[in-house]
């Protein structure tokens, strides 16, 4: 069986291959990082950093965009 | 044709180092679809355009960001912190916006009540000191408080936006002696955002020599959004070409416009 472990993406628990890195898991859900901000942990990851930092268990993190608002 | 704009000199709006040639600023959001809110923002003229970063949905991963439909280069994409009730909240939504790399500037909303969606103004000065620390140009969403402008000013906010009437009420501006009062003593510029309905209050705002205005709802929420859109862009020009201008006195007894000599015995 296929190892994975537990995080919470954008408030919701997600099973990811373990080790993988942000950059990974953007593709994973088919997000392009240069659209998206990601926040691991409360820490504000940038992109050239994306493929440097790996996710582990229990890590929260934050998929953001700009949507319409005032 | 020619307009009064012509015989205007003005100059261009600049905030925080940046210059901009429009004075109304134009948010993105409640618009029935994305083709109307393009044509929308084309025909108000608008150059700054305000965003709001919210979590991409999963479920939906091919939902494209307002970005698909707006080319960063040709407007300036000023991020909000809408919805935010903390100033840790909003800072936290200020530097995630800065990250998706467009500009430094931010326009920063600390809410206090969510009924009213006033302004939480002791909230919104330790969230504008802080962020105007980390580099920050912040444009601050306020009410109409005379002393809360100055404090933000003195916080070095690059902008202050007191409000006309609360966030998407379309009341208009409601107390045109405030805003006139905190234009006349702040030396940064400032935008009334928030509450105008129709032109005629965008007119109105304008006329108390206020620097710029934002709205959304007014525009979004019209029966035709492009036709108000370009009715905002009107009264923009309208009301600051009338300020510029300088009205005439009032008076509370007539004064004939026609000689009153020379009349037939």
């Amino acid at each position: 069986m296929k190892q994975t472990v537990d995080v919470v993406i954008n408030g919701e628990f997600k099973r990811i291959t373990p080790g993988a890195t942000l950059l990974e898991l953007l593709a994973e859900l088919e997000l392009d990082p240069r659209t998206v901000v990601v926040e691991h942990n409360r820490r504000i990851v940038r992109r050239p950093a994306l493929g440097d930092v790996t996710v582990s268990a229990g890590d929260a993190i934050e998929l953001v965009h700009f949507v319409g608002g005032g | 044709m020619t307009t009064a704009v012509e015989t205007l000199r003005d100059e261009p709006l600049t905030i925080g180092g940046r210059t901009f040639q429009s004075r109304l600023m134009i948010g993105t959001g409640k618009y029935p679809d994305m083709d109307t809110m393009v044509r929308a923002i084309d025909a108000s003229g608008a150059e700054v355009i305000t965003v709001a970063v919210r979590r991409v949905n999963l479920d939906r991963s091919k939902e494209t960001s307002v970005l698909h439909f707006l080319d960063p280069k040709r407007f300036f994409l000023l991020a909000n912190t809408a919805g935010c009730y903390t100033a840790a909240d909003a800072i936290r939504y200020a530097r995630l916006a800065r990250e998706a790399g467009f500009n430094d500037f931010v326009k920063l909303e600390v809410i206090g009540d969510e009924e009213t969606l006033l302004p939480d103004t002791q909230g919104l000065l330790e969230a504008a000191k802080i962020l105007v620390q980390e580099g920050f140009k912040v444009l601050a969403y306020t009410n109409e408080d005379l002393v809360t402008a100055l404090r933000l000013e003195d916080a070095g906010c690059a902008a202050v936006m007191p409000l006309a009437s609360p966030i998407g009420s379309g009341l208009g501006l409601l107390n045109p002696f405030s805003v006139r009062t905190i234009k006349r003593r702040l030396h940064v510029p400032v935008i009334v955002d928030a509450g105008v309905g129709t032109a005629s209050d965008a007119c109105l705002t304008m006329e108390q020599g206020v620097d710029g205005i934002l709205m959304n709802t007014a525009i979004a929420a019209a029966q035709d959004p492009v036709a108000m859109a370009q009715a905002m862009r009107l009264a923009t020009i309208a009301g600051r070409a009338a300020y510029l201008a300088g009205r005439m006195p009032r008076r509370e007894v007539a004064m004939p416009s026609s000689p009153t000599r020379g009349m037939l015995d």
